[in-house]
């Protein structure tokens, strides 16, 4: 079904939302819809950028060939969702360079998890298993979000997500059926992981104000509370089959709401990350920093021979 | 749209394989025409995804207008006889 053009651009984004159909780049849209866009997007590419940061630390240490391959692909995955991210984001008339200004100087946030440390080799699986699984059930349904360009970003990332989680679950296997002291670096590294995993979904649907109106664009498909109850339904049994505990002694199964019952989240630690006083904060800005101001050479070299081969197409045209 | 450090932003589109159109996959920056096929490669094509890429800078398209739905695709709105659903044929009319 097509929308019928409308006189008033706003009926016309507004019938375009309700016939579910997707908002494209040259679309007239609120300045709402735009800005939310920009900075949901925005903070999604730089989460994926910080976000090769805390397994990146351990690809020289991987205990194998094979496991040392397969991390060299992950973090180059999410080098390659913060581009493809950054690409869509451009769509909404933003400055790329602009986006990378604003992440290092603080002004836009990235997701609270990546600042948390990688102290052993089994943080590497359960990020993929439970960071990778949480960004999973926060992703797929973006890839039905209104704006065209960030869904079909979505899509591609999904398809890559899946390989990121099932390789985590993979490596946690291996481990558990390892020694005593192997088994116990996946339970402390779950114990770590587990609550900043929940507080990737964001405060409760009370504390929310924005879900609302992005519910209504359709930015947003579920509540912050719907995604992180059916992640919590989802990961138990993962957590059984791999024999870990997850650290909540509330977390039981409720008959009558057939979901998992699981204990309270603190908030507190939450939104002291996110203000900037967590554990890895300074150290992960401080880091992205110093890559962009170590690569400024190159790209002066490359805009040099760019600027050269022209010139010389130029001559040989005379 | 060029960046503020100068490089120009490409439209990415891939063939995924042979018998396929080139589909438009995304954009990238790139400093030259060379640089863009390669970043295209690194960036779109991680899983065997294509065998033909074409860069192309953005400020090189012509676009129809500056939204989807304007008179612009009017004329092709009431032509229903260029549709084969527009004929009826008898069922029992064989191979239509």
């Amino acid at each position: 079904m097509t929308v019928e053009p409308m006189a008033e651009p706003r009926d016309h984004f507004e019938a375009t939302i309700a016939a579910d159909q997707r908002i494209e780049p040259r679309d007239w849209m609120p300045e709402g819809y735009r800005k939310t866009m920009v900075r949901q997007i925005a903070q999604h590419a730089h989460s994926e950028i910080i976000g090769m940061q805390p397994e990146g630390n351990w690809i020289t240490r991987a205990p194998s060939l094979r496991r040392k391959a397969i991390l060299l692909a992950k973090v180059q995955d999410e080098a390659g969702h913060g581009l493809y991210l950054y690409s869509a984001a451009e769509t909404l008339g933003v400055d790329r360079s602009d986006l990378v200004e604003k992440l290092i100087t603080g002004r836009q946030k990235y997701s609270s998890i990546f600042n948390y440390p990688t102290l052993s080799f089994a943080d590497v699986g359960v990020i993929g298993w439970l960071v990778d699984g949480a960004a999973i059930c926060n992703q797929v349904p973006l890839c039905r979000s209104s704006y065209g360009p960030y869904a079909r970003a979505m899509i591609r990332i999904c398809k890559e997500e899946s390989f990121h989680q099932r390789q985590g679950y993979e490596l946690l296997m291996t481990m558990m059926s390892g020694t005593q002291a192997q088994r116990d670096m996946v339970q402390d590294a779950t114990n770590r992981w587990w609550w900043p995993s929940l507080m990737m979904f964001g405060p409760p649907d009370e504390e929310s104000p924005n879900t609302a109106q992005s519910m209504a664009w359709k930015i947003k498909r579920h509540t912050n509370d719907e995604l992180r109850q059916r992640f919590v339904d989802m990961t138990v049994p993962q957590a059984d089959k791999l024999g870990v505990t997850l650290p909540d002694p509330d977390l039981r199964w409720n008959a009558e709401r057939g979901h998992y019952d699981f204990g309270a989240v603190d908030w507190s630690e939450f939104k002291r990350v996110i203000a900037g006083d967590g554990p890895c904060n300074a150290e992960r800005i401080a880091h992205r920093r110093r890559a962009h101001e170590d690569g400024a050479w190159v790209r002066a070299a490359a805009s040099a021979h760019a600027a050269k081969r022209a010139e010389r197409v130029k001559e040989a045209a005379r | 749209m060029t960046q503020k450090d100068g490089w120009p932003l490409y439209e990415v589109f891939v063939r995924g394989k042979r018998g396929l159109n080139h589909v438009h996959v995304g954009s990238l920056h790139a400093a030259d025409d060379d640089m863009a096929v390669r970043h295209a490669r690194d960036l779109y094509t991680r899983r065997n995804e294509g065998v033909s890429i074409w860069v192309v800078r953005s400020a090189h398209i012509t676009a129809s207008s500056p939204d989807e739905k304007d008179p612009f695709f009017a004329p092709s709105g009431d032509k229903v006889y260029r549709h084969p659903t527009f004929y009826d044929i008898p069922d029992d009319v064989p191979h239509m």
